[in-house]
């Protein structure tokens, strides 16, 4: 018969329209905000587990700066001598670093801000690059071991409306700080706007633009077949220490295998997204505490209600079950509505993602057990807060209701 | 005529409303048999005990002292949840406002007290029609209490009290807030149930009301003053 105090429910509901919605807006609200914040944040993570599957497990990245979150602080830089200690060390088969900035680019009559990217040309460090970064060819040429003043670009770059109002062509001309590049090939769409709005040239150009003499960015080593790479980036850590005089736990610098990445990015995104909900919860405890307030208004106002219903046959149970239901149907559609609302917005977010920032790989991930799980919790929150007022409900005294005016 | 066991018996029954510091005395010792079938009026002034004495008759309270039974079950002394067993099955409401349920239909506020039952969707719907046809308001069951008349309400309120076949039908002032002709309908239909076999109890002041009835017991303050067939 649980259908029948559902009927009820939603009659008693549809007949205080106006009151129903307002209470509804804060679980509307909190479930929306939780469905968006936990489908992007799934769609961002997957999206981040998928780069670091490209690079490979074999690979060992080492940074500046005591651990990956430091990453834009000051820090002692990388240099040749630790670039030479980490070649030295056992079960590395190969080192490469690049380095980076952030620097005017002028084409024709522009000039913007972008990434320049100075890379090791030499096969060794050239082959750890492609692997790691997914580089590929969209058309021109690669840039190869010995170039001078030739550049590739991302592909944003080679887009109209992008960074430049016409995009760059093949054979044209940049300029990086007085030196003319000449453009000799595109890079397929990477899907990491970063990435995709880079400029990539020899880091010896680099060096002497950037006036860089010996320092790297970032340092990537590959571990020999047959190695364990957690062992090797323990080993390289120690040597790192040795040459550059540090005790353990002092370190300025990070090593990182690439499962250690994942975890690494794991954890700051479960910690962000934990934070998020519970920011969203709030808002779904001030919705509980609306359900709370208008059930208690509603059993007041139906006093005489609950004494006809008594005086036909009704229990002190079928009262409370009436009045729980009333209340857990109220989370549950303002749930619903707001699985809805927070599915679409999220997809905003991956078409505007795709079409403004033109990340392609942002999925939303809106799983079957997110829409369910939140419209049920909504479900239970709405009941939770409608079981003290319908206690009260169902405790009246029949002839007490019936006097009630 | 043979001497049949009562289905209602109060012995001395007391009810003593608590008003903060006071007790407001509304019966002082009642005592009453009530046989299967029989059609009584209960009357008196106003503030007289008449409602308080259907209270207890129809389970929705429980006495002080004394004791009421129910066929043969003593029920002074029950649980509120064994009342509301007792009340949905064996009594049938009619109330001077009517009490619909204002957010359901004519069918649905007859067919609530089945709901309560547990009776299956389909049997209650067949027997709600059914209801309504029997006070003539086939035509009305999908309209609102507020769509309806008076009398029609009456009429819905009358219907509802049959869903369970309960054996007494309990009436505190059907007529009440009707005017004189409607309030005669609403008495046809009482004798007719009255004529059907069931039990029915009625509290009114108004004599050309109470004259329907086949035994009247007059009340004044708290206590039965006389009780004669007419
Ligand atoms: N719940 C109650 N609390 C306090 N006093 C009550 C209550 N119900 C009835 N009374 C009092 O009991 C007396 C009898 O009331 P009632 O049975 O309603 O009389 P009648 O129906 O004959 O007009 C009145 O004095 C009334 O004020
Ligand atoms: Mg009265």
């Amino acid at each position: 018969m649980i259908s029948d105090y559902f009927s009820y429910a939603f009659k008693n509901l549809k007949h205080r329209k106006v009151r129903t919605w307002l209470t509804m807006i804060g679980i509307v609200i909190g479930i929306a905000a939780v469905v968006s914040i936990i489908s992007l944040g799934q769609g961002l993570e997957n999206m981040i587990i998928g780069q670091f599957e490209d690079m490979g497990a074999d690979k060992i990245t080492i940074m500046p700066g005591s651990s990956i979150f430091s990453a834009g602080m000051a820090t002692i830089p990388l240099n040749q001598k630790d670039y030479d200690v980490i070649k030295r060390t056992r079960g590395i088969v190969n080192v490469a670093g690049m380095i980076y900035s952030s620097i005017r680019v002028e084409y024709k009559e522009e000039s913007e801000y972008t990434f320049v990217i100075g890379m090791p040309l030499d096969p060794g460090s050239k082959r750890i690059f492609d692997s790691m970064q997914n580089f590929k060819l969209d058309y021109g040429r690669d840039l190869k071991d010995g170039d001078g003043n030739v550049i590739v670009v991302g592909s944003s770059v080679a887009k109209d409306d992008k960074i430049f109002e016409r995009g760059v062509v093949l054979g044209s001309k940049i300029t990086i700080n007085g030196v003319d590049f000449k453009v000799i090939g595109v890079l397929e769409t990477l899907g990491n706007e970063q990435d995709d709005r880079s400029v990539y040239i020899n880091i010896e150009r680099a060096r002497d633009i950037f006036d860089n003499k010996d320092e790297f960015d970032v340092l990537f080593a590959q571990a020999k077949q047959g190695f364990d790479v957690s062992e090797v980036a323990e080993d390289l850590e120690k040597a790192l220490r040795k040459s550059r005089d540090l005790k353990e736990g002092e370190e300025d610098f990070n090593v990182q295998t690439t499962e250690q990445l994942q975890e690494s990015f794991g954890t700051i995104f479960s910690i962000v997204q934990w934070f998020l909900i519970g920011v969203a919860s709030i808002s779904i405890v001030v919705g509980g505490i609306g359900i709370m307030n208008t059930m208690y208004t509603s059993v007041l106002e139906r006093t005489y209600d609950i004494g006809i219903m008594k005086a036909i046959g009704a229990r002190n149970n079928d009262i409370l079950t009436l009045f729980v239901i009333e209340a857990g149907t109220l989370g549950a559609v303002g749930g619903i509505i707001g699985v809805i609302v927070g599915g679409g917005f999220a997809k905003i977010i991956e078409i505007a993602a795709k079409n403004v920032l033109s990340v392609d790989l942002l999925k939303a991930h809106l799983s079957v057990e997110l829409l369910v799980g939140a419209v049920l919790f909504s479900f239970i929150v709405g009941m939770a807060s409608g079981a003290l007022p319908a206690k009260q409900a169902a405790s009246m005294k029949p002839v007490d209701a019936l006097r009630y005016e | 005529m043979k001497k049949e066991k009562p289905i209602i018996e109060l012995n001395d029954v007391k009810k003593i409303y608590r008003m903060g510091e006071v007790d407001v005395p509304a019966l002082n010792g009642v005592s009453l048999k009530i046989k299967q079938g029989e059609f009584i009026a209960i009357m008196g002034p106003s503030g007289s005990g008449k409602s308080t004495l259907m209270n207890m008759v129809g389970c929705l309270d429980v006495p002080t002292e004394g004791k009421i039974f129910l066929d043969g079950k003593d029920i002074s002394k029950m649980s509120e949840s064994g009342l509301a067993q007792i009340r949905g099955k064996k009594i049938g409401f009619v109330f001077q406002k009517f009490n619909l349920l204002s957010t359901l239909t004519a069918l649905e506020n007859v067919t609530m007290p089945m709901m309560f039952q547990n009776v299956d969707e389909n049997v209650r719907r067949k027997k709600g029609v059914e209801l309504l046809n029997l006070v003539g308001l086939e035509k009305r069951s999908s309209h609102k209490p507020s769509e309806l008349s008076g009398g029609q309400q009456q009429r819905v309120a009358i219907a509802r009290s049959l869903a369970n076949d309960p054996e007494v039908i309990l009436a505190d002032e059907p007529t009440g807030n009707l005017d004189t002709k409607t309030g005669r309908d609403i008495m046809v239909m009482l004798k007719k149930l009255h004529n059907d076999g069931k039990t029915i109890i009625m509290v009114t002041h108004d004599p050309d009301v109470g004259k329907h009835a086949k035994r009247i017991v007059l009340i004044k303050d708290g206590m039965v003053v006389s009780n004669h067939k007419e």
